[in-house]
């Protein structure tokens, strides 16, 4: 039997997809003129749907900062950090996270994906019981069955559920572990953290929140959604990623537990892999530099964000959440939501596809994402060409 | 329901079946023997949700790394049994 026998049905669904639209989980950006812009099949098309948050990667200060640190430190660090060794400007940007978060230690990873994987790995092991939201990252799924703890799903943004499944388990003796995102990256959705943390509580359990989509983007000082609502001190570890709203590459996990450093030689997913390079570390503490400085850019992604959420509204598109920078979009089935794609590209926007098992409840998405550098011309094009495309999406969501 | 083991089962697999009409399109029979996957149609998430469905009727807790190994209708009830037992 072919290796890739298991997926023949798969591969048929994808090259389904090929013919009617093009390859919507590959597209080429050819040339990047912004960070709202890029050339794509030839043509300048705005960029909706890339997560730059806020919009920081031409930021000059963020690219200077990075070229600098290439000449002087190199293209990259070779190796882990056990092997290689520690780059003072590893140090320093976990110094920056913390003293940002205002916890006692910060790791950086790699990726945002390692930053989940790993802190899951280093905190919980076969003896120990995760309870995971059913709308979790995939590197949450991963990283909980890397741990080997037993993991039990709790009903999304539902913390009563949660209270019922943390009761079922109360005599059991077992660490607990409870894991929410902030914003969930398709809905754009955001947790009820400071009832989830009351609940953890009443359970003595342990919480992390993965902040990945709600650092930079929510709470007075861009902390996520934790400090939105006030209860930071009572996140047990918090995790985020730099490749959003940083406009980077990696990310982070922070805590106040004396122990967290232990993470450093327990962690596979921090052990062995090379370490970030000096440019990605030198840019990250350049945007962190802005995030803190420039609080006007969190202003104006919101002020964005509600325009458009709006706007589409308006152009009678059926909106997942209130406004937040993530709008999605429900599509009737997956060939309206992939004809409507198409066509948005067609028209020079680019969004996101997000089709089952991607998304939840099996629903069909156009994933858009706002930044605070999208200008007020920008929208209006945005909003514009969506509603030229409107009455045939619609009509195809409607016959769906 | 008596208390021999079979019936037990036998009433276990009733309720598991009446949970899944609503993810039985085609309207087959289902026994112990149906693939949620190949005959249902039941992909990965909406197996999630429907394991939940299940947790929440017999108030249990299915955890994930269980509902890896559950392919059949039969999986799936000695799972419960299993569950509603411990």
């Amino acid at each position: 039997m072919d290796i890739f026998e298991k997926y023949r049905g798969l591969i048929a669904r994808h090259d389904r997809m090929l013919e009617a639209a093009g390859d919507p989980f590959n597209v080429c950006m050819e040339r990047l003129i912004s960070p709202t812009e890029a050339i794509i099949d030839g043509k300048r098309t705005i960029l909706f749907g890339t997560n730059n948050y806020l919009g920081l990667t031409f930021d000059p200060h963020c690219i200077e900062q990075s070229a600098a640190a290439v000449r002087e430190q190199g293209t990259g660090t070779t190796g882990s950090r056990i092997a290689n060794g520690t780059y003072k400007s590893h140090r320093d940007l976990e110094t920056e996270i913390a003293g940002y978060l205002g916890k006692r230690t910060a790791l950086v990873f790699s990726t945002g994906y390692q930053a989940n994987l790993g802190t899951l790995v280093g905190l919980a092991g076969p003896d120990d019981i995760i309870l995971i939201d059913a709308d979790s990252h995939a590197s949450i799924y991963d990283g909980c069955k890397l741990t080997g703890a037993t993991v039990i799903r709790f009903r999304h943004n539902n913390p009563a559920d949660l209270d019922k499944r943390l009761a079922r388990i109360e005599n059991k003796e077992q660490v607990k572990l409870v894991v929410v995102e902030g914003i969930y990256s398709m809905f754009g959705d955001m947790a009820p953290i400071a009832e989830f943390v009351d609940v953890k509580k009443r359970h003595g359990a342990f919480l992390m929140v993965d902040e990945a989509h709600s650092f930079g983007v929510s709470g007075d000082h861009g902390r996520g959604v934790a400090e939105a609502e006030g209860v930071e001190a009572d996140v047990d570890f918090v995790v985020g990623t730099f490749s959003k709203s940083l406009g980077a590459i990696g990310g982070y996990a922070a805590s106040d537990h004396p122990d967290f450093d232990t993470l450093r030689f327990v962690s596979r997913p921090y052990m062995f892999t090379a370490s970030p390079s000096p440019a990605t570390a030198a840019s990250v503490r350049a945007a962190l530099e802005c995030m803190r400085d420039r609080p006007e850019l969190r202003t104006r992604l919101w002020e964005n964000a509600r325009r458009i959420h709006q706007g589409l509204e308006a152009l009678g598109f059926e909106t997942c959440s209130p406004a937040s920078p993530i709008i999605a979009l429900r599509m009737s089935d997956e060939v309206a939501a992939l004809t409507a794609w198409r066509r948005l590209l067609d028209h020079g926007i680019y969004v996101n596809l997000a089709v089952p098992p991607g998304t939840p409840n099996g629903v069909c998405l156009l994933r858009c994402s706002v930044s605070a550098a999208h200008s007020n011309a920008q929208i209006d094009e945005i909003l514009r060409r969506f509603g030229e495309v409107a009455s045939e999406i619609l009509t195809v969501a409607d016959a769906g | 329901m008596t208390s021999s083991p079979e019936n037990h089962r036998d009433a276990l697999t009733g309720k598991v079946a009446e949970l899944l009409e609503r993810y039985n399109k085609t309207g087959i029979a289902v026994t112990a023997d149906t693939d949620l996957s190949a005959d249902l149609d039941i992909d990965s998430v909406s197996a999630m949700d429907l394991i939940m469905e299940i947790e929440d009727h017999f108030d249990i807790d299915i955890p994930v790394n269980m509902a890896a190994d559950i392919r059949k209708v039969g999986d799936l009830v000695a799972v419960v049994e299993q569950q509603l037992g411990g």
